[in-house]
């Protein structure tokens, strides 16, 4: 763990001196945990909180202000036919469409918008950075950041530091995730040192991925996550977020994020200012789940609205 | 964070025991059939988790052991030995399907005769225990080449002698190899855990395995004894107390019978600075308090390197507060019930001298059911190398935790025992695991992970943790002979 | 040359044991008559005792450190150095083994000559035991999964009675090809060739310790070593009294040592099986996963 203010010139060391992953041993504890059987009225709470959870996600070259403008109607009423469930927790979209989507809204929810060259992040500092602030302007109060993977592989931290931290200063009073796309950084060892990197340089959450490089969210990833988001706020008082993003589609897989989250961070963690599913098909699932729970029958998939 | 992790209630989700018939008594299995024997005394077998009565089963006497032993020796020399060993691997095989057919069915069984959670009965102790057999029945036709020269000769009748804390999985681990091997076998349950060997035996009626090739006699440790010290048996293999295995030694001193001992331990899981700190605290977890602590091989000495003493010991106290104690039956148990009051007995008696010794206690928060057989997940610190509960098998959830300096030190102090079982390694550092586990008297040593299993790994102790290997190529020599000795 | 013609008065040797890489007397002060296979004196010989069983045992224990350290092909190299140092003194063997076993210089020759070849054949296990005893087992998992033997450490061996050299050198060598180190107690009767067999071992770079040789009355040291707690296993071999064998692996029991029974018909000329050593072996089986 890496406690007191860490100078640029230590950071590399102070990475290097995190505590190891085994990967076996990892994988092993998160799908014994996937094991847990949540049933009744603990799937139904489940359900109702991942629904909660969810930042709707549309991030494709194809996306338009039509598109957004729906996928923001879903994200406040997922369920037309049931005002009793719960709002999305945020709409994730690109830069260019934050004035749409924030237009749609209004307040009622979070507009996160991608940023820094998403998702290759390949780009200059200032390209980057007028994103982030333009993002911010049009009504962004989210900001999902990329890494810089190459400099992280090539083992260039302080460079991935520097720009976490004026992105961080860029998005002035929005909140900063940050997508360390761990399918890309390959080890979790990585995972771990570029959890403690983002969250030392000020990330306000943690994102596993794109959704664009396979494979995106895994228990195992989301568990080392969680283990560092943890362990940070043991040290240093303050409790960062964690978002899994990408192939979580199924009621079920999402209740096993629940679970990893109420076992490794507990019940502090298990609201939507803490972790989030960043998803597109996961919440019709989830709505279909949510009305075979209430009818006490299957639902069928034109009984959920598509985006 | 608050200190109640757990602030997502799950609610029950207990497995059914519609799936599972339980006769009210049973006889003995010999020679292919359940026969009631006339005098012999009944016992009753409980739900350690409710103290409720599940059946009644007999306390086989001489007269019922001499039979079974008998029908095993006829089954040997008639059947079992002259059947070639591709036809004999057949059987065996046939038994690995059974196991994987009826598995749902004998871990809930498992789980209400033992109460161990149904989560290891379902994922642990029947899929071992099906891979047993099935790793087993390919050795049969292949017995050359089990380093024993040519065409070795199966020994005859093996008494073999199975505890109660993996009923099932101890079963298949003398009884697979025994048969492929071409041995028949009488086999005695433990007294409290006899209800899955009932149940295999059925399965041995359904594989129409040749009667008399296993033979199954219920009954406590004088039962064992009669079977141990029978004439007519070959070999004894014996898994359970180091003073029980002690006694069969001794017995069968001066006596052609060849014995093998698997018996009890105290093993050392030490943990060095630089290991992957949350994996191990998995380990030492799964070391000491799977299977509620009734693990031979269980780490329950746990060394630590004493520079990271206090952070490696915050972690495990918060991880115990996740563990979920309770009704073996819920799949999401964690911990289940102590097999038997009389164990029940023992660990409490040992975490008291432990008290008493001047080590302090510290023992999950939760809530323990009103009947049944319970102990909670505990930590000893303070511990030193001379306190009972630093040295003595305590059987249970029960951790003593001690530190070390130097891996020099580390080494001495976890081959300081009279046992040898087994050794976790906890380091990121590849040659010094090789360097402590060329070091550590132990026959299993688990770098990096606790408490793995597998039909192909050889398992079995050093010194007073008793002798002879089951699983693997390894294990096969407890149950042969070269052609020509 | 004045003195030419007469006949010279033979040195002879005193008979002692051989612990630690020394040669001490009993600390007993004991000896006994050693006859030859006619009646004829031969030596008065050390009768050890049980303080210098125990003794034994401890230069066992330090030898056996040294020793199972040592690598496979140093061992392997000291054995065959044995054997090297045997055939140096071949013709005093085969005189040795003539008149304590009554036969004829053939016979004492083939025995000795088969003897020194037992080494060579041993030599020869040192760094293959564990390629053929050894396993990498293929588990259902990620994990790295091998097992190797190892030296069970301290073995307390009685040497058959009639074979004095042949049957000592084939308890012997199995014992500690692999590591072990012995407190091998020689023929009673016949215990000449295990003394000159000590000097072998002395000058043939064998780390001190690692092979003890006593002579005196097995049954009178054996009840304790069978209880000693700090040895591993017994090789009973020469043991012929089987109520003194039924005890001594009940006096066994208590520490669950390894036991090798008497083998009172045994054919030490035929070649060895693999469980002369395998019984003296422990399996270790190490785990580590497989990750990235």
């Amino acid at each position: 763990m890496i406690g007191t203010p860490v100078g640029l010139d230590q950071l590399h060391s102070a990475l290097k001196g995190l505590a190891g992953v085994d990967e076996v041993g990892a994988a092993s504890r998160a799908a014994m945990l996937g094991t847990r059987s949540i049933k009744a009225s603990s799937k139904a709470r489940a359900i109702d909180l991942a629904i909660a959870m969810v930042d709707l996600t549309t991030l494709e070259g194809m996306d338009t202000p039509g598109k957004v403008r729906a996928l923001c109607a879903k994200a406040m009423r997922p369920d037309p036919g049931d005002p009793g469930t719960p709002a999305v927790a945020a709409v994730c979209i690109y830069g260019d469409l934050v004035a749409t989507a924030r237009e749609a809204v209004g307040d009622a929810l979070h507009v996160a918008a991608v940023a820094t060259a998403f998702p290759s992040g390949r780009a200059s500092m200032a390209v980057k950075l007028l994103e982030t602030e333009q993002a911010v302007a049009a009504g962004a109060d989210e900001i999902d950041m990329v890494i810089d993977r190459g400099a992280f592989l090539a083992g260039d931290y302080v460079r991935v530091f520097e720009e976490i931290s004026a992105v961080k200063n860029a998005c002035g009073s929005a909140r900063l995730k940050v997508i360390l796309e761990t399918g890309e950084l390959k080890t979790l060892d990585n995972v771990r040192r570029a959890s403690w990197l983002a969250m030392l340089a000020g990330a306000d959450f943690i994102k596993t991925s794109t959704g664009k490089v396979t494979p995106a969210a895994t228990p195992t990833v989301t568990l080392v996550m969680l283990e560092a988001v943890r362990d940070f706020a043991l040290v240093h008082g303050r409790k960062v977020g964690v978002k899994a993003a990408g192939g979580i589609r199924t009621s079920k897989d999402a209740i096993k994020y629940l679970v990893l989250v109420n076992e490794t961070v507990g019940n502090d963690w298990l609201n939507p200012d803490l972790f989030r599913f960043g998803a597109s098909t996961l919440l019709n699932d989830l709505l279909l789940q949510r009305q075979r729970m209430l009818s006490g029958h299957y639902s069928g998939p034109n009984y959920v609205t598509i985006d | 964070m608050t200190d109640e992790p757990s602030g997502f209630p799950y609610a029950p989700a207990p497995e059914s025991t519609a799936i599972v018939n339980i006769s009210s008594s049973y006889g003995i299995f010999i020679d292919g059939a359940f026969v009631e024997p006339a005098d012999a005394p009944r016992f009753k077998t409980i739900n350690p988790a409710t103290e409720e009565v599940l059946s009644e089963v007999c306390q086989a006497g001489a007269p019922e052991v001499a039979a079974a032993v008998a029908a095993a020796r006829r089954a040997h020399d008639e059947v079992w030995s002259a059947m070639s060993g591709a036809e004999r691997g057949k059987y065996v095989y046939r038994l690995a399907r059974l196991l994987q057919e009826r598995a749902r069915e004998l871990a809930v069984l498992e789980s209400m005769d033992n109460g161990k959670p149904i989560r290891e009965s379902r994922d642990v102790d029947l899929p071992l225990a099906a891979a047993h057999f099935f790793y087993h029945a390919g050795w049969a036709d292949k017995l050359d080449h089990a380093g024993l020269g040519r065409d070795p000769r199966s020994l005859g009748v093996a008494a073999q002698i199975i505890p109660w804390n993996f009923p099932l999985l101890m079963l298949a681990w003398k009884v697979a190899p025994a048969l492929a091997t071409g041995n028949t076998v009488v086999l005695k349950p433990a007294e409290t855990t006899p209800l899955t060997a009932l149940a295999f035996a059925e399965l041995c009626q359904q594989a129409d395995l040749p009667p008399g090739v296993v033979n199954i006699v219920t009954g406590d440790g004088r039962t064992g004894q009669l079977l141990a010290e029978c004439e007519g048996v070959d070999k004894v293999a014996f898994t359970g107390s180091t003073e029980v295995g002690k006694q069969i030694q001794r017995s069968l001193a001066g006596t052609r019978r060849r014995l093998t001992l698997e018996l009890g331990g105290k093993a050392a899981n030490i943990i060095f600075d630089d290991a992957p700190l949350d994996e191990a605290v998995e380990g030492i977890v799964n070391g000491i308090y799977f299977n509620q602590g009734h693990v031979c091989c269980a780490g329950s000495r746990l060394l630590v390197q004493e520079s990271i003493v206090e952070d490696l010991l915050v972690r495990l106290r918060r991880r115990l507060q996740t563990l979920r104690v309770g009704d073996p039956l819920d799949k999401n148990t964690d911990v289940g019930a102590i097999n038997s009051a009389a164990q029940l007995e023992r660990i409490v008696a040992l975490a008291e001298s432990g008290d008493a010794e001047g080590a302090q206690r510290w023992s999950a928060p939760c809530t323990l059911p009103d009947r049944g057989f319970w102990f909670p997940p505990t930590i000893f610190t303070s511990v030193s190398t001379a306190h009972r509960i630093a040295r003595e098998e305590i059987f249970g959830p029960v951790l003593s935790v001690l530190t070390f300096r130097t891996p020099d030190e580390a080494v001495e102090k976890a081959n300081n025992t009279p046992y040898g079982l087994s050794a976790g390694i906890w380091t990121e550092k590849g040659s010094r695991i090789l360097w402590m586990a060329s070091r550590l008297r132990a026959g299993v040593v688990w770098a990096n992970t606790f408490n793995q299993f597998d039909p192909a790994s050889p398992f079995g102790g050093y010194g007073e943790s008793g002798f002879g290997r089951e699983g693997g190529r390894a294990g096969l020599a407890a149950y042969l002979q070269e052609a020509s000795s | 040359m004045e003195e030419g013609n007469k006949r010279r008065l033979a040195v002879r040797k005193t008979f002692k044991l051989y612990i630690g890489g020394a040669f001490p007397r009993s600390e007993s002060g004991r000896t006994y008559q050693v006859l030859d296979a006619h009646g004829g004196f031969i030596a008065n010989v050390a009768k050890a005792s049980r303080k210098d069983a125990r003794d034994a045992v401890l230069s066992a224990r330090t030898g056996h450190r040294s020793w199972s350290a040592a690598t496979a092909y140093n061992r392997g190299q000291v054995l065959y150095r044995v054997a090297e140092m045997m055939e140096g003194r071949r013709a005093q063997f085969a005189a040795e083994v003539a008149r304590a076993e009554g036969c004829g210089t053939t016979d004492a020759e083939r025995i000795t000559d088969a003897a020194i070849d037992r080494w060579v054949w041993y030599a020869g296990w040192a760094d293959k035991l564990a390629q053929v005893i050894g396993t990498a087992n293929p588990v259902a998992g990620p994990f790295f999964n091998f097992s190797v033997p190892e030296p069970t450490g301290v073995v307390v061996l009685v040497a058959p009675d009639d074979s004095s050299l042949l049957g000592l050198v084939s308890t012997i060598a199995p014992a500690i090809v692999s590591g072990n180190a012995c407190v091998a107690i020689a023929s009673q009767t016949r215990p000449i060739p295990a003394v000159t067999l000590a000097e072998v071992l002395a000058t043939s770079d064998l780390p001190a310790g690692v092979v003890n040789i006593l002579t005196g009355d097995p049954a009178e040291m054996m009840p304790s070593l069978a209880a000693h707690g700090d040895v591993n296993a017994l090789d009973l071999a020469g043991i012929g009294d089987v109520e003194l064998a039924a005890r001594l692996e009940r006096d066994a029991a208590g520490t669950v040592k390894r036991v090798r029974r008497p083998q009172p018909d045994a054919n030490w000329y035929r070649t060895p099986s693999l469980a002369a050593m395998s019984d003296l072996l422990e399996i270790k089986t190490v785990w580590h996963p497989q990750g990235i």
